[in-house]
């Protein structure tokens, strides 16, 4: 097992979105021992955040990527990290995620959650991709799964969506985020092969 | 027709649906939804012009806001 995670030094895993999600998975990436991470995200910390995204009280203000960079640095010197300040669309995901070899959605909005996983299965076919679905509120531990979808994995619960009665809260989203960091970590380490032969729908 | 709906077998009256008949027909009504036949995702512009016909697999996925 030991000489097995050495294998996770020279492995790059891409994080889309560094909010309750992101912000936890990279934690736990780095602290397993990940050797290169790429995030991206365009927004900066609030206090808001703190309920439940991996930032600290003096890291208000400050942007995300940036946070987030120094927050793991403090975890592992040893880290390669490339940190991205901007707003992914189709085109963004393409180029910055080019080199990783799963790719983590970590998203708030459901829209840009589809955006990324279709924009992942056309340009990157061969990659993998996990996405969170479904952890706001509390309790339900059993309800919270992974099911995989040919190079797709789907984190969460599938039900439980945000809201005003039913916000997300640390510990929940905090699960999600470490049953996808779980998710890569096996992907890489049991050499999963990606599904092949045509990913998207093309007549 | 018989189809494999989120693995579950569904018998439906009918030759074939387009992606958008299916999901109307089965209900699945959240907006985001992201929709594989056979394993090859089907993008949301193609629903009317992608048919699902008997033995296809078909794998629905509700997106849920929240991260």
């Amino acid at each position: 097992m030991k000489s097995k995670l050495q294998k996770l030094k020279g492995t790059c895993i891409g994080i889309a979105g560094c909010g309750g999600l992101g912000s936890n998975c990279a934690v736990a990436l780095a602290r397993a021992g990940v050797g290169r991470l790429v995030i991206a995200d365009f927004d900066s910390v609030t206090r808001e955040n703190l309920d439940r995204q991996y930032y600290f009280l003096d890291q208000v203000g400050q942007k995300k990527v940036r946070a987030l960079y120094e927050t793991l640095l403090r975890i592992n010197p040893d880290i390669v990290v490339e940190a991205y300040d901007l707003r992914l669309g189709p085109g963004e995901i393409a180029h910055v995620f080019k080199d990783c070899q799963v790719i983590i959605e970590a998203f708030d909005r459901a829209d840009m959650k589809r955006m990324i996983i279709e924009a992942v299965v056309e340009h990157f076919p061969d990659k993998f991709i996990i996405a969170g679905s479904g952890l706001a509120g509390y309790g339900g531990n059993n309800e919270l799964r992974t099911r995989r979808l040919g190079n797709l994995f789907i984190c969460g619960d599938e039900v439980s969506e945000v809201s005003d009665e039913l916000p997300p809260l640390a510990p929940r989203v905090a699960a999600v985020a470490a049953l996808q960091a779980n998710q890569a970590l096996e992907i890489v380490l049991d050499d999963m092969e990606p599904a092949r032969g045509g990913d998207v729908w093309d007549e | 027709m018989k189809i494999t709906l989120n693995n579950s077998e569904v018998s439906m009256a009918g030759e074939s649906f387009s992606v958008r008949e299916l999901l109307a027909l089965m209900k699945f009504t959240f907006p985001m939804i992201v929709v594989k036949i056979n394993g090859r995702l089907v993008r949301k512009e193609d629903y009317e012009r992608v048919f699902v016909g008997d033995g296809d697999n078909v794998e629905a996925i509700h997106l849920i806001s929240g991260g």
